[in-house]
């Protein structure tokens, strides 16, 4: 059987993609496959109902994506991609999910964002919540 | 797409995800067991989509066949990249990657459901 974790002596330098942050890139990694194959498929084949959301739908794509690769690159410039990336995440989806819930007509179909992420079981809403917390929490110190 | 091949899946992959959730919080690092369970999971499910694919070929197909191919690739690679991940993580987070892995797949075999029965057309 394995040995307890030893949780307690993670490295102040380790990679931000590594220890719960490989949770975080696997969650990430979801979304960011999932948030494009929607995308994709509304815009190939209804693009015309819902132009904005869908629009909508392929940045917020992008966001993950983009969160992902910082995560998994890590270093200096890795941070700075996750970093802006959750932040717009978070924005994005406080938004969106505000819009979507008072102005239905503009996103008919659902997107990864609106009524804050509830399609995906608010994951959307806490993820980069979560994100950033665990950026902030492996800042770099010296 | 519908029978006993997939409720299976779900209660298995339900299972082992709250095991491993529990591994986790009791701050277990991925055991060979838990490993060997995962690779078993992903046996299961690659079994029931190989089912599905066929019935692709002689069944009726969905109406939204590609996203149901999609769905179809996304489930088979779905288990190994969790196990390849947590082999990579050898702490309680490894055991979190499991954990997430499997309570993901019962989502997206019944998406997988919801797409198979909408057919025809």
């Amino acid at each position: 059987m394995a040995e307890p974790s030893p949780a307690s002596t993670r490295p102040t330098d380790a990679a931000i993609g590594t220890g719960a942050g490989r949770v975080l890139l696997l969650v990430y990694g979801i979304f960011a496959l999932s948030a494009s194959a929607r995308a994709g498929v509304q815009i190939a084949t209804k693009f015309s109902e819902a132009p904005l959301a869908f629009l909508l739908s392929a940045f917020a794509a992008l966001v993950y994506i983009a969160a992902t690769v910082g995560l998994a690159v890590g270093g200096t410039r890795g941070r700075r991609i996750a970093l802006i990336s959750c932040s717009i995440e978070l924005v994005g989806v406080l938004v969106v999910g505000t819009l979507s819930i008072f102005d239905k007509a503009a996103f008919p179909d659902a997107t990864v964002w609106s009524q804050f992420g509830s399609g995906y079981g608010l994951v959307p809403l806490f993820l980069p919540v979560v994100g950033l917390w665990w950026l902030w929490h492996n800042r770099p110190r010296d | 797409m519908n029978g006993p091949l997939s409720t299976a899946t779900i209660v298995v992959a339900l299972l082992l995800g709250i095991w491993y959730l529990v591994r986790c919080a009791l701050d277990r690092a991925p055991s060979n067991t838990d490993l060997w369970a995962m690779l078993g999971l992903s046996a299961l499910v690659a079994v029931l989509v190989v089912v599905a694919v066929v019935g692709l070929f002689v069944g009726e197909r969905p109406t939204e066949w590609s996203t149901f191919v999609g769905y179809l690739i996304t489930t088979i690679a779905f288990a190994p990249v969790g196990f390849y991940l947590a082999r990579l993580e050898p702490t309680r987070w490894g055991t979190m990657i499991l954990g997430v892995a499997c309570l993901v797949l019962p989502v997206l075999v019944l998406r997988l459901q919801q797409i198979a029965e909408v057919t025809g057309g």
